[in-house]
């Protein structure tokens, strides 16, 4: 294919037919500034920021939307397009309130960076804000559309990506603004509370609900013993606001700022994503030989699980029963853990710190009460974890290592993965071969089903000796599996489950796009490239791990001799397994 | 009437064809209530935030309630030289309401429009479908007393 010759600020770059303005500039090391523009997304030319002047055209272009042609020759940094920039800037600026030092986007904020880059002192305009209610009504993702600057990132998540469409475009003109049908909030609607939305928004309009005072208040309280547990995406971000780089796994030094905070016991949710393993596993292999429904589907996503409530409530009966490893680690820790340490369970306070703003709702569901008290008290997301450490003025690069608290401490390889798509699928699949074989994995690494792909497939033939006939081998039994992380793409595979077309034994599947390490409530940005450097990391804790199988984790299998009994048993039912409801989408 | 249901199905479910479904619904009650526009998105399976962005969109939709008679007062240049402020006044004065408001026997509801194009006989309002122009403060106030 011949290439375009473009001259971008004098500067010549030749760059494929189909390129844009914004993107040839990258290639001549000139940054232009956008604010709609987003990596993983559709370009929608909506907030101007980025013209610049095409030789020829009469007026600017939109450098993120414009295609280059050859011979094309563009200035991005005249001093005719730097005032239109400073103008579109403004115009924006009239709108949102100039409260920036509170918000909680302050420092990172896209539009606050375009403005201070742009040296913007002072607005020509006269501020005209917008003056509507601020939803925090979900308890888990909050809403402020007086921030909001309509650049529509969030209605792609929530509508592209996830498919649930809840954010729109409402009104007209002036008075444009991102909202939700009827202007409801979005505790009646059927928002599965991903905050995908949240990870789109260049600015502070959308943002979790903020619990750490909660956590502080438990954490002051002298009569409270205060335990947290951490789930595994949020040790392969939590460096990247702390001083780190993208990708860094910081285990060791967050269990350490965990107790600087003053938490009692600092436990690890992977103990009780191992326990996961051994009662979804046991709960799989029950259904393929009593014929109980199938596909079986994972139940570790709250979004996800909020999303069957809504939009398939007649199919509820493939999600396996098991609570997410945050749900069980609660009813545990309230149960088993002052049990063995003779304490009194309500002066115990559980905090979670997710890498999700669903987890927050569903700490709070009804049903998650199995230990007499609410099982998890506070969710915080990693963000919220970050702000705290930057509270309490730790330096976590200065900490030294530290490990977890026994018994809910302890967890494999098969727990870390948890956090990446695909992750409780490999998991799952290293133990469920084992017991039902009694034979050794050759190798631990199911790849075909790591990765960012949106959809993957494997199957795998189990041989069970047990079912052996006199001189056979084995009855053999091919598990087909699938996997599937965003909504958009679990849509597509719960659609084949629901015509029957395709024969699958068991499906993961998690809300968000990469699982839980592109979470949320996890640092921004959040990017295909920042899911990526996550996910190795995640990997590159799993092969680190002395032990990589949930089944083999020694703390899982002494609960069970002292407490639980055997996996499905009545503790187990009582304590680690739930039910769901039908819940409506209009 | 004609419900939800009716409608969406006399225009073959198409949501292309969302405008016009939106104006059948809305005529009887010069609004289109919570059951309509949820009942609408329900029968055409789209979510509800894309069709309360349209109807937010038009300004000939409305979400709130109306009264029976809406009066569209032409707040274009043309209109405005000719003295339609004052026409306005009168309006406001007779009905005892604001731009955007309905009166309390539920009859009157008062907007702005942009040109109704009839600047020849500017100032001009609308009542309903009907079109009144050369207006001065007296004749608007005759014809709201003349309706029904």
């Amino acid at each position: 294919m011949d290439l375009f010759q473009v001259t971008i600020d004098g500067q010549i770059v030749n760059v494929a037919p189909g390129t844009t303005i914004l993107q040839a500039a990258e290639d001549a090391g000139v940054k232009i500034p956008t604010l709609c523009h987003h990596p993983d997304q559709q370009v929608k030319a909506a907030c101007r920021v980025c013209v610049v002047e095409v030789e020829g055209s009469r007026v600017m272009q939109p450098a993120c939307a414009y295609p280059v042609y050859n011979g094309m020759v563009v200035h991005t940094n005249t001093m005719a397009v730097r005032e239109v920039r400073r103008t579109v800037l403004e115009l924006l600026l009239t709108h949102h309130p100039q409260d920036c030092l509170q918000c909680e986007r302050n420092l990172h904020c896209e539009l606050q960076t375009l403005t201070q880059e742009a040296g913007i002192r002072q607005v020509e305009f006269p501020q005209e804000l917008r003056n509507l209610p601020v939803d925090e009504s979900s308890g888990a993702v909050a809403r402020d559309p007086n921030k909001c600057i309509n650049c529509r990132r969030c209605i792609e998540a929530c509508g592209e990506l996830q498919g649930v469409d809840i954010l729109a475009s409402i009104n007209r003109g002036y008075d444009t603004v991102v909202g939700t049908g009827l202007n409801k909030s979005l505790a009646d609607l059927a928002c599965v509370l991903c905050g995908q939305c949240i990870q789109a928004c260049p600015v502070g309009a959308l943002r979790e609900v903020d619990h750490t005072q909660q956590v502080w208040d438990a954490l002051n309280d002298p009569d409270v013993h205060v335990v947290v547990q951490t789930a595994p995406a949020v040790r392969v971000a939590l460096g990247e606001e702390l001083g780190y780089p993208v990708g860094s796994g910081v285990t060791k030094k967050m269990t350490a700022a965990l107790r600087r905070l003053g938490f009692d016991k600092v436990f690890d949710t992977d103990f009780t994503a191992d326990l996961t393993i051994m009662e979804e596993g046991s709960e799989l292999l029950d259904r393929i030989k009593n014929g109980g429904t199938l596909p079986m589907i994972t139940s570790c996503s709250p979004g996800w699980i909020k999303y069957m409530e809504h939009y398939y409530p007649d199919m509820l009966d493939h999600l396996s029963t098991c609570k997410s490893p945050q749900q069980m680690f609660g009813a545990l820790a309230k149960t088993f853990y002052p049990q063995t340490q003779g304490m009194d369970p309500s002066k115990i306070f559980v905090v979670s710190v997710m890498p999700c703003t669903a987890k927050k709702y569903e700490a709070n569901r009804p049903e998650m009460r199995a230990s007499g008290y609410q099982d998890v008290d506070v969710v915080l997301t990693t963000r919220e974890l970050v702000h705290m450490i930057k509270q309490a003025g730790l330096n976590i690069t200065a900490l030294p290592d530290e490990e977890f608290d026994d018994p809910l401490g302890l967890s494999t390889g098969a727990g870390v993965i948890f956090g990446s798509t695909g992750g409780v699928m490999e998991a799952a699949l290293r133990t469920v071969y084992e017991i039902v074989t009694g034979d050794e994995l050759p190798s631990l690494d199911f790849e075909v089903v790591r990765g960012l792909e949106g959809t993957k497939r494997a199957s795998v033939e189990l041989i069970i000796p047990e079912a052996a006939a006199d001189g056979e081998v084995g009855t053999s039994l091919q598990v087909n599996v699938a996997v599937a992380s965003s909504l958009s793409e679990a849509k597509k595979l719960i659609e084949l489950v629901k015509t029957g077309q395709e024969e699958i034994h068991f499906i993961e599947i998690m809300c968000c796009p990469g699982g839980c390490i592109g979470g949320g409530g996890q640092p921004r940005p959040t990017t295909n490239q920042t899911r990526t450097a996550r996910m190795n990391a995640i990997y590159r804790e799993d092969a680190g791990m002395p032990i990589r199988k949930s089944h083999e984790n020694p703390a899982v299998a002494s609960l069970y001799a002292d407490f639980l009994g055997s996996p499905l048993g009545s503790v187990s039912h009582k304590l680690l397994h739930t039910h769901y409801t039908k819940r409506k989408v209009y | 009437m004609n419900t939800v249901k009716e409608i969406v199905a006399e225009h073959g479910h198409e949501s292309s064809r969302l405008l016009e479904m939106l104006r059948c619904l809305q005529s009887p009650t010069n609004y289109l209530s919570e059951e309509a526009i949820v009942g609408v998105a329900k029968e055409l399976n789209v979510p509800i935030s894309h069709v309360y962005g349209v109807a937010s969109f038009y300004s000939m939709y409305s979400t709130k309630p109306r009264g029976k008679y809406i009066i569209r007062f032409c707040e274009s240049a043309p209109c405005h030289i000719e003295g339609a402020a004052e026409v306005l006044e009168a309006v406001q004065d007779q009905l005892q309401i604001a731009v955007n408001e309905t009166t309390t026997d539920g009859k009157f509801s008062l907007e702005l429009t942009s040109c109704l194009g009839v600047c020849g006989v500017a100032p001009a309002m609308m009542v309903n479908s009907t079109v009144y122009g050369n207006l001065t403060p007296e004749k608007a106030k005759k014809i709201l007393a003349a309706t029904e």
